[in-house]
């Protein structure tokens, strides 16, 4: 087993003010990973900083020789612009971007391939329809067909079944795990306690600190999530620099 | 008759062709500038960036008189000090474009005004808001040819992440380094097609040309390439029929053109089928699914 993604001592924040404090750890390449705990907890700022959108303020992130723009990123609550006037296929499509580049055609076979990640979220014949048009499950199964057409090794999902009913959730929860069957690292902010220990052999539970991390049975006992419960929220204003 | 009324002013007088070619120039490039503007909510932002040409002109103007190039060069150094001031305050604070634009719109106009009177002459003035389309000189043909043919190379250069900052910019900055870069060259775009409005219709009203066949193709088209044609066409068209209005009836050309664009914006806000107010008020019933 390789580590896919390396931290050491990671601070991550905003201001100065840590959001993600003294990380030590790593995810094996080809982990199914859950990362959990409060709000305000450091989950989305952590794949902020694994794919590289924030840069450490202190300690590193090793990838393994990946480049972080290699790293396929659904961010929580995308900011998409719902009135911009593109279609579902477009969108899927721009999941190609490492390969088609700026210029680069989109030929028969990419066509297909657009095709394909579109039928695998049950999106057919959606292709011609207005983003605007969507639902919100139908939104992110749009976005998880431009995860697909990504084909990256590692994948990191910021909050993919956020008010995303069970259906739609469980579809996509399978997309997940033929990821992990395909050997790809995954990474998923999840509030579900139950979705994360039916589905994800590995969880990181953290509160700003990392609270624990390993198989899930392990860290999402009772302790640990009261110990994540109680950290505070807050930035301290008065706070001194870390001596650490 | 017709012939009488639409075309024999173009072939009987050579500025009304020269100004058809120029006012046609302008809208292959102004116009699909005027789409994005739109689509990235900056459609203020042309005309903060028009008002902030205007300096920059003033000040080639006093150096060399209404020299092309003088003025020219002054208005392209002005704008794009502006443009990258205001897109790096953007980027770099929380200030939002249009803001960090809008404290640049009436100082760049006082200024401008201003530089210019020291000078010239109220016809000078009047030159410089409004332009004068029926005194375009070869010079200045080319340069609006030259700016066009640049707009359009460059804008299917950056057509992709253009597309993608607007519609999904964390995913773009996910994927790909070009935003930034796709994001300067698109206001270096703006000011070019700024400065060369300028000479035709004007620092008021360049922006006419821009923003109404634009937001006119919003009723027309659902996809953005089609709006981009629209929008092409509806420039083109009130090019035209703006300067046979001026030829029969006497009004000013440049503001004519621009009042046809206004004509045609009307008529698609009341009639356009995607979300005119007709089609709103009067959706027709409902489907079975």
């Amino acid at each position: 087993m390789t580590a896919q993604l390396q931290f050491r001592n990671l601070t991550l924040g905003y201001d100065r003010h840590p959001a993600v404090h003294h990380l030590d750890g790593a995810v094996q390449s080809g982990a199914l990973t859950a990362v959990v705990g409060p709000n305000g907890a450091g989950k989305s700022t952590l794949f902020k900083g694994i794919v590289g959108l924030l840069r450490p303020l202190a300690g590193s992130i090793s990838r393994n020789g990946i480049d972080p723009r290699d790293i396929a990123y659904l961010p929580q609550a995308a900011e998409i612009d719902r009135s911009f006037p593109i279609n579902v296929y477009d969108m899927v499509a721009m999941g190609l971007w490492q390969r088609a580049g700026l210029f680069g055609g989109i030929g028969r076979e990419a066509d297909g391939k657009i095709h394909a990640a579109i039928a695998a979220v049950g999106l057919t014949g959606f292709e011609r329809r207005a983003i605007g048009t969507l639902s919100g499950g139908q939104m992110q199964r749009m976005l998880f067909a431009r995860l697909l057409l990504q084909d990256a090794r590692v994948i990191v999902l910021d909050e993919p079944f956020t008010a995303i009913d069970a259906k739609t959730s469980a579809d996509l929860l399978a997309l997940v795990q033929r990821w992990h069957g395909e050997g790809r690292t995954v990474l998923a902010a999840l509030h579900d306690i139950d979705v994360v220990k039916s589905n994800f052999p590995e969880t990181l539970l953290l509160a700003r600190e990392k609270v624990a991390w390993g198989p899930t049975g392990d860290v999402l006992t009772p302790e640990n999530l009261l110990k994540a419960r109680q950290m505070c929220e807050a930035f301290d204003d008065e706070a001194g620099r870390c001596a650490a | 008759m017709l012939y009488d009324a639409f075309i024999a002013p173009f072939v009987e007088f050579d500025f009304m062709r020269r100004a058809l070619v120029g006012i046609g120039a302008l809208s292959l490039g102004a116009c699909p500038i005027g789409v994005f503007l739109m689509l990235r909510r900056m459609s203020l932002m042309g005309d903060a960036m028009a008002h902030a040409v205007l300096p920059g002109a003033a000040v080639g103007f006093m150096v060399s008189g209404l020299n092309l190039f003088a003025m020219t060069a002054g208005g392209l150094i002005a704008g794009f000090v502006v443009a990258l001031l205001a897109g790096l305050v953007a980027r770099a604070t929380q200030l939002k474009e249009d803001a960090s634009l809008a404290s640049f719109f009436l100082i760049s106009l006082a200024l401008g005004v201003t530089l210019v009177s020291l000078r010239g002459t109220n016809v000078d003035l009047l030159h410089f808001l409004f332009g004068n389309i029926l005194a375009l000189d070869n010079e200045t043909l080319t340069l609006i040819a030259i700016s066009a043919t640049v707009t359009l190379v460059a804008l299917a250069l950056v057509y992709r992440p253009l597309i993608l900052e607007c519609v999904d910019p964390n995913y773009l900055r996910s994927v790909s380094r070009s935003g930034t870069v796709a994001h300067l060259l698109f206001l270096a775009l703006v000011v070019i097609n700024l400065v060369s409005g300028f000479h035709a219709l004007g620092t008021l009203l360049a922006v006419g040309i821009m923003m109404l066949p634009a937001v006119t193709a919003r009723f027309w088209a659902r996809d953005i390439t089609t709006m981009i044609l629209v929008a092409i066409g509806a420039g083109l068209f009130s090019g035209y029929a703006g300067l046979v209005l001026s030829y029969h009836s006497g009004l000013a050309s440049g503001p004519a053109v621009i009042l046809v664009a206004g004509v045609l914006y009307f008529t698609a806000l009341l009639f356009g089928n995607v979300g005119g107010l007709v089609r709103q008020a009067f959706p027709g019933r409902h489907l079975e699914a």
